[in-house]
């Protein structure tokens, strides 16, 4: 039996490289042994694209991608639908444990230097990923066509109007003189067909590239250095099945808050899905107090903290912007904040507290006590970045361990 | 160094001629793929003029109307409301209205109206495109505790006073826009056309 899969296996493997990249990216990917909590965050944001992905495919069978009959549509799959309730929710709660992933991703790699040399390519090919993301959870969230859906749309395409041939522009995009039927069209080919494959080809490139130099660990040293006679890393154990199956208690618990928001706390209060957007779409009404959804709220801070329309846009785009030359702001010799001073060391935990403090300002009405809060945690936010730099002039970091400290 | 009978140059020069040729062509026919995304013929043709009867605003408050998909605001100002204009120079950002393209010649003044008491403007923040709330109470507001009147933005806290210029502080940097009105009779306001272009 064995050896007839085995015959079977090496027919394929002459034609197709299976066992090859199997080896590659699985049973031989040899990862650090000493991975933490803050190493379940990729896995589970595969994990929440294939939910998004599967759950897409189903919601674009019952919806109807027209001005006019887009609301309807989705009461329609919340009401008449067998189990579209539960379709649709995965999806809308998937978006946002999809950004709760992705954002625990990154801090992961700000905590541990992972986008320090040489894994400066999966970091960019990660904000790519990011930007993709954005972009899709914004037109995904214009589909439904309600109050929030419109004025969202409004905002986020007038952003445009302070490039050059501004309004030449938003009309380009608009397809129209205001946000329209024309617009919700093309948002909903770009949400379900073109922005996928963009962010699908780019996880393909992330994982190859993170596969090409290995992953880095908590200590952030490099575990090639150390092999055995065999040439494997003495602190590395084999993706599969070590990892995928520790990772499965991850998915696991994961999945419990998931299914918890998802079946008792599926409006997230609304700031996964904002009640105004329970009203159709009205041109001539703006809704009293408009927010974006939650993932969206830090930028949306920084926006607003800036009382000047061009440079409010210009902090904006600056602060995603900045983040792509992370790897060469941070001139630190070493990679984990574990050995890092003790100044970047309280700094970047500022900064991650920082970005949930904007994320929760940007959803708020903008008073004047909150937009001088914002105005503070802007300068926080871009600090870290204009301290990064100098960091090593003024700080001694700790000695770097040979190999890697605690695992299993 | 053997060439093995290869012209280098020449294979240079033909690799570039066909990614040249090749580039200008996937140029051209990028054009009809950029293009469908402007306005259709279609949307071109739902812009025509709007008519707003004005008779029955009563002093102090606001209509909203519709032109091309966006909302336009007529409100009679009291005259209470107009004496507050002259004193608010110094807390805007444009009190003169230096910037001619927000009004037409004929409401280049500090009513930003052809008659003093009616104003009308496009209800679209110059910030990024929301539709101002009217305001016209003179009171503190949790936005402005020295609020003298006027249109408060709910997105991102642009403040306007009751001529539709932006006051200082605010995210916006341009007054609203009065967009080309006419009077058809002194109760109906035409938007969209005036003695210019009608």
């Amino acid at each position: 039996m064995s050896q007839n899969t085995n015959k079977i296996m090496a027919w394929i493997d002459d034609r197709l490289p299976v066992t090859q990249t199997y080896e590659k990216h699985m049973s031989k990917y040899y990862a650090p042994k000493n991975f933490n909590f803050w190493y379940f965050f990729g896995v589970l944001s595969m994990l929440m694209l294939v939910n998004q992905i599967l759950t897409g495919i189903w919601l674009t069978m019952q919806f109807t991608p027209s001005a006019e009959a887009a609301f309807a549509s989705v009461e329609y799959i919340m009401r008449d639908v067998e189990w579209g309730w539960l379709i649709r929710y995965m999806h809308s709660t998937g978006a946002t444990f999809f950004f709760v992933a992705v954002y625990l991703h990154m801090m992961r790699a700000i905590l541990y230097g992972s986008y320090q040399k040489p894994r400066e390519l999966i970091w960019i090919f990660g904000m790519l990923i990011y930007l993709a993301l954005m972009a899709e959870a914004f037109m995904g969230y214009v589909l439904p066509w309600g109050q929030m859906s419109y004025w969202g749309a409004q905002v986020i395409i007038s952003l445009f109007s302070v490039m050059p041939y501004g309004d030449l522009l938003t009309e380009w995009i608009r397809g129209d003189f205001l946000i329209s039927g024309a617009t919700l069209n093309r948002f909903f080919a770009l949400h379900v067909v073109a922005v996928p494959l963009v962010i699908v080809a780019l996880v393909v490139m992330h994982l190859l590239a993170l596969h090409e130099v290995g992953s880095n660990n908590p200590d952030g040293v490099d575990i090639k250095k150390h092999k055995d006679e065999n040439g494997k890393p003495l602190d590395g154990i084999p993706f599969h099945p070590y990892y995928t199956v520790h990772d499965l208690v991850g998915i696991v618990v994961f999945l419990m808050v998931f299914c918890t928001v998802l079946f008792f706390f599926p409006e997230g209060n609304g700031f996964m899905l904002e009640y105004a957007n329970f009203e159709p779409a009205n041109g001539l009404k703006t809704p009293e107090h408009i927010a974006p959804v939650w993932y969206f709220g830090a930028f949306y801070a920084i926006l607003r903290a800036v009382p000047d329309k061009l440079l409010g846009v210009i902090a904006m785009g600056a602060a995603i912007a900045v983040l792509f030359v992370l790897p060469w702001l941070d001139r630190s010799p070493v990679r984990s904040w574990r050995y890092k001073g003790i100044v970047s060391r309280i700094y970047i935990v500022i900064f991650g507290f920082n970005f949930a403090l904007l994320t929760w300002l940007g959803t708020q009405p903008a008073t004047e006590l909150l937009t001088l809060i914002a105005q503070i945690a802007s300068v926080i936010y871009f600090g870290y970045f204009a301290f990064l730099p100098l960091a090593p002039k003024f700080e001694k970091t700790k000695p770097v361990p040979e190999r890697v400290t605690g695992g299993h | 160094m053997s060439q093995d009978g290869v012209n280098k140059a020449r294979r240079t020069l033909l690799v570039g001629a066909t990614a040249g040729v090749g580039a200008v062509g996937a140029g051209f026919l990028a054009v009809p793929f950029v293009k469908s995304w402007m306005p259709s013929e279609k949307a071109k043709a739902a812009g025509a003029p709007a008519k707003i009867d004005v008779s029955k605003v009563e002093p102090g408050a606001m209509v909203t109307a519709e032109w091309r998909g966006k909302p336009v605001y007529v409100a009679r100002r009291t005259e209470d409301m107009l004496n507050t204009l002259e004193g608010l120079a110094g807390r805007l950002k444009d009190p003169e209205n230096a910037n001619k393209a927000q009004q037409p010649e004929y409401a280049d003044n500090v009513y930003r109206s052809r008659k003093p008491e009616l104003i009308v403007l496009l209800g679209v923040c110059t910030h990024l495109g929301c539709a101002p709330k009217y305001v016209p109470e003179v009171e503190p507001q949790p936005f402005d505790p020295n609020w003298q009147g006027g249109w408060f933005c709910p997105c991102h806290g642009s403040r306007f006073d009751l001529s539709g210029r932006v006051y200082g502080g605010s995210p916006a940097s341009d007054n609203l826009v009065v967009p080309a009105y006419m009077f058809e009779s002194d109760n109906v306001v035409v938007v969209g056309v005036d003695e210019e272009n009608a």
